[in-house]
């Protein structure tokens, strides 16, 4: 790939260019980006200094447990030196925002609550939602910055009445969009993302041509807060929990034994349930008040649709025309033909019932269906419960 | 942003004076020596070391073998505390709530090791009386700790009283003047302390040097172990190049401090009428018996960690208080232990200007600052959008 590529292709189609002039002062705004350390965002970081834009590096330290070793994810504070690094070497100023007690409120203890709930939650959203373009994006203002970037696998468009809209990353493996689906008009026109339009193998060249001491570092995990496993995350974050045996039963009623406390449990789950019948069976249902998971067959698992709550629309209200929508049930599922049947617009819970053109295994209470047309994300619910469910 | 950034945080850290430069330079290429070896090589690198200590004993206004160099004031405090209590036969240790971290944090790990320790808060002003240290000396009181002069608020301790109460009944004080050497007359006489920090460092010296004056019959067992440098005081071979800088600008600040202080003091006072003018701002201890170049005003409402930023985005090097390593700023011990609020204690920054700044400079500064603080006013004056 060619040094005239990466920035002309970058900002081409114009709407997130960090150097589009304010309309306010008619300079270009100052525009922070989150640095986390790890290869996007510092390529992001990268990208945005070579385009000659006003750039200043911030870093959220997010979840202090300095005792620990923690390489390699996001929110780790031994990666805070590393994005420091990178600032110094391409010159970029940078600074460490404390926002542990924030990230705890919005994205760790409703995780743990949403597990002992029954659900299985997806903190990522939450994060994106409330950390990094709402509570980072308000630090940065007062900064002075006027955008903010990200290292995130997403594309920033503008329609020809002005309006934003959120598409997929131009590397559909490394797409992130699905956890951007609560982003509003608002927020998409002050975000950057500058390595949307590039594959993770570009990202990766960049950052070795431009000899980052980051160039070679591996991916970011699932769950960047959780080291062990979820079970024992839970279990540490909680120990007053009491770890009382879920009754494992069929939907029929027919009780099979006892299993592990029901926040071991989500929705889908096939291994290490516990109790032996002799076929495979899926947990279908997890009811922590009545102490209960619900298992059965594969075919059991199969929803036509789901109800949900929390619809947004990235647009700000309901496309004119319903048509041609996909929906994504959790952030590694393909898509399915869908219509989504809402009472309003983005008011009140924001109740909405989406039906699936095939029925679909594993509908997850907690996690996110996002709306798609071709590469765009129109917009989302969370998931309460499968349509037609028991 | 301007294009030379104006640097107005000097209890971090100071520039190095040049002349200081030019005396290292030799020691840093050319000539070279381990001060310990008997050779030609060796006896020139001892005589730059011990012209160094007479320079710095006289900054002080002791005796050079009352002088041991170490690496930093950080270290020479550390020593002091251990080589009194490491015995592990416990007793009372008092200490100001104002002392640097590494006199509080040496003072926690001995409270766990079964040492008692007192620590004292300063008043409003940022003083902690003599009689404050008085009152609660005890007979198995083994050390006091009493700094000269405050890295934050740059306020002057009551160290000559104190050290009076404390030698009437037999305790031990040390004095850290790692701040107030280079800016304040330091003299071990009439101070009547018993242990006493200077860093070379803070003064526009290098870093990498400082000095622990033990009055001579003071015990002292030293912290780090190995050769017999130091008159046994501190193992290990001397930094030659800068302890030559640390000499150098000892002799410096020796000749120069009355016209430095008068000089950063007309700076300081030039820049708080400035302050003045900004609405809401409050300074801390301007009326304190305090060093010449420390201003430390609050902006109720604003963040001052943000303030810096903008501050330093803006080409103004500025800072919260005490340099944090990790870069993640709290709101000051120091502040809180005077009973400030912790909301004026995060909204507060620190100005120390030194011997190189200009009126220039605190021109350009003045209405930089009132812009960021405005800017800030009016963006907490705007409701921020609900999620």
């Amino acid at each position: 790939m060619t040094r005239g590529r990466q920035t002309d292709v970058l900002w081409v189609r114009g709407s997130s260019d960090p150097l589009r002039a304010s309309p306010r002062s008619g300079e270009p705004p100052l525009t922070a980006v989150a640095m986390s350390g790890g290869l996007d965002s510092s390529v992001a970081a990268l990208l945005l200094q070579r385009h000659g834009a006003p750039v200043v590096g911030l870093s959220m330290l997010l979840w202090d447990r300095s005792q620990q070793v923690r390489h390699g994810r996001c929110c780790g504070s031994l990666d805070l030196g590393d994005a420091r690094g990178v600032a110094e070497q391409i010159g970029l100023p940078h600074y460490t925002l404390r926002m542990d007690g924030e990230f705890r409120r919005h994205v760790v203890d409703p995780f743990v609550d949403s597990y002992v709930g029954g659900r299985t939650p997806s903190p990522c959203i939450s994060c994106n939602t409330e950390i990094k373009f709402e509570a980072f994006w308000e630090r940065a203002r007062r900064l002075g910055a006027g955008r903010i970037a990200t290292g995130h696998y997403a594309r920033i468009r503008q329609d020809e009445e002005g309006r934003y809209e959120l598409h997929t990353a131009v590397d559909e493996s490394k797409d992130q969009s699905y956890f951007l689906f609560e982003l509003t008009q608002e927020q998409l026109s002050r975000a950057v993302f500058p390595v949307g339009e590039l594959t993770k193998v570009e990202v990766r060249e960049l950052a070795r041509e431009a000899r980052l001491a980051v160039a070679e570092k591996g991916e970011s995990m699932e769950i960047c807060f959780v080291d062990q496993g979820v079970r024992e995350f839970i279990e540490d974050e909680r120990p007053e929990l009491p770890r009382v045996p879920a009754r494992v039963t069929t939907t029929a009623g027919e009780e099979l034994g006892e299993g592990a406390p029901t926040y071991r449990y989500t929705v889908g789950q096939r291994r290490g349930l516990g109790v032996a019948a002799g076929r495979r069976l899926y947990v279908l249902d997890v009811q922590p008040e009545a102490n209960r998971v619900v298992v059965g067959d594969r075919d059991e698992l199969l929803a036509p649709g789901l109800v949900g709550r929390g619809l947004h629309w990235i647009a700000g209200e309901p496309p004119r025309d319903g048509a041609g929508i996909q929906v994504r049930i959790r952030s590694r599922h393909p898509g399915v033909a869908a219509t989504v049947e809402s009472g309003g617009a983005n008011g009140g819970t924001g109740a909405c019932r989406v039906h699936f053109r095939e029925p679909q295994a594993g509908v997850a209470p907690g996690q996110a269906a996002v709306f798609y047309r071709g590469t765009q994300v129109l917009g989302g619910c969370w998931i309460e419960g499968a349509l037609g469910a028991a | 942003m301007p294009a030379v950034p104006v640097y107005l945080d000097h209890n971090a850290t100071t520039p190095l004076d040049p002349r200081v430069a030019e005396a290292m330079l030799p020691w840093l290429g050319g000539r070279h020596g381990n001060p310990s070896s008997v050779h030609s090589f060796g006896r020139a690198a001892r005589a730059a070391v011990e012209q160094a200590r007479q320079q710095v004993a006289e900054l002080v206004g002791g005796s050079p073998p009352e002088v041991a160099f170490m690496a930093s004031g950080t270290e020479a405090n550390n020593a002091v505390l251990m080589s009194i209590f490491d015995d592990g036969a416990g007793g009372h240790l008092v200490i100001s709530e104002l002392e640097h971290p590494s006199i509080q944090r040496a003072a926690d790990r001995l409270e766990k090791a079964g040492v008692e320790v007192t620590r004292l808060c300063p008043g409003a002003d940022g003083v902690v009386g003599a009689a404050a240290v008085a009152a609660v000396l005890r007979p198995d009181t083994r050390l006091a700790c009493l700094m000269l002069a405050n890295n934050e608020l740059g306020t002057l301790q009551p160290v000559a009283e104190a050290a009076e109460a404390c030698r009437e009944r037999g305790v031990a004080l040390l004095c850290d003047a790692v701040q107030a050497a280079g800016k304040h007359a330091v003299d071990v006489s009439s101070l009547g302390v018993d242990y006493l920090v200077v860093a070379a460092h803070k003064f526009n010296g290098p870093v990498g040097a400082a000095a622990l004056w033990v009055r001579e019959g003071a015990g002292f067992e030293p912290l780090i172990l190995g050769g017999g440098q130091e008159r046994q005081r501190r193992a290990g071979t001397e930094n030659v190049a800068a302890l030559v800088g640390f000499g150098a600008c000892a002799a410096l600040a020796s000749s120069e401090l009355d016209h430095r202080i008068e000089r950063m003091g007309s700076l300081r006072d030039g820049l708080e009428a400035g302050l003045a003018g900004i609405p809401d701002a409050r300074l801390h201890c301007a009326s304190s018996p305090r060093l010449p170049h420390t201003t430390h005003v609050a902006f109720p409402g604003l963040v001052g960690e943000e303030l810096v930023v903008r501050l330093d985005l803006a080409g103004f090097a500025v800072s919260t208080g005490a340099a944090c390593a990790s870069g993640v700023v709290e709101p000051s011990r120091t502040l809180l232990a005077m009973g400030v609020s912790p909301e004026e204690a995060i909204a507060s920054i620190r100005i120390s200007l030194g011997t190189s700044n200009d009126e220039a400079e605190i021109d350009r500064f003045l209405p930089a600052l009132a812009r960021e603080v405005q800017a800030l006013r009016s963006l907490s004056a705007e409701p921020v959008a609900a999620p």
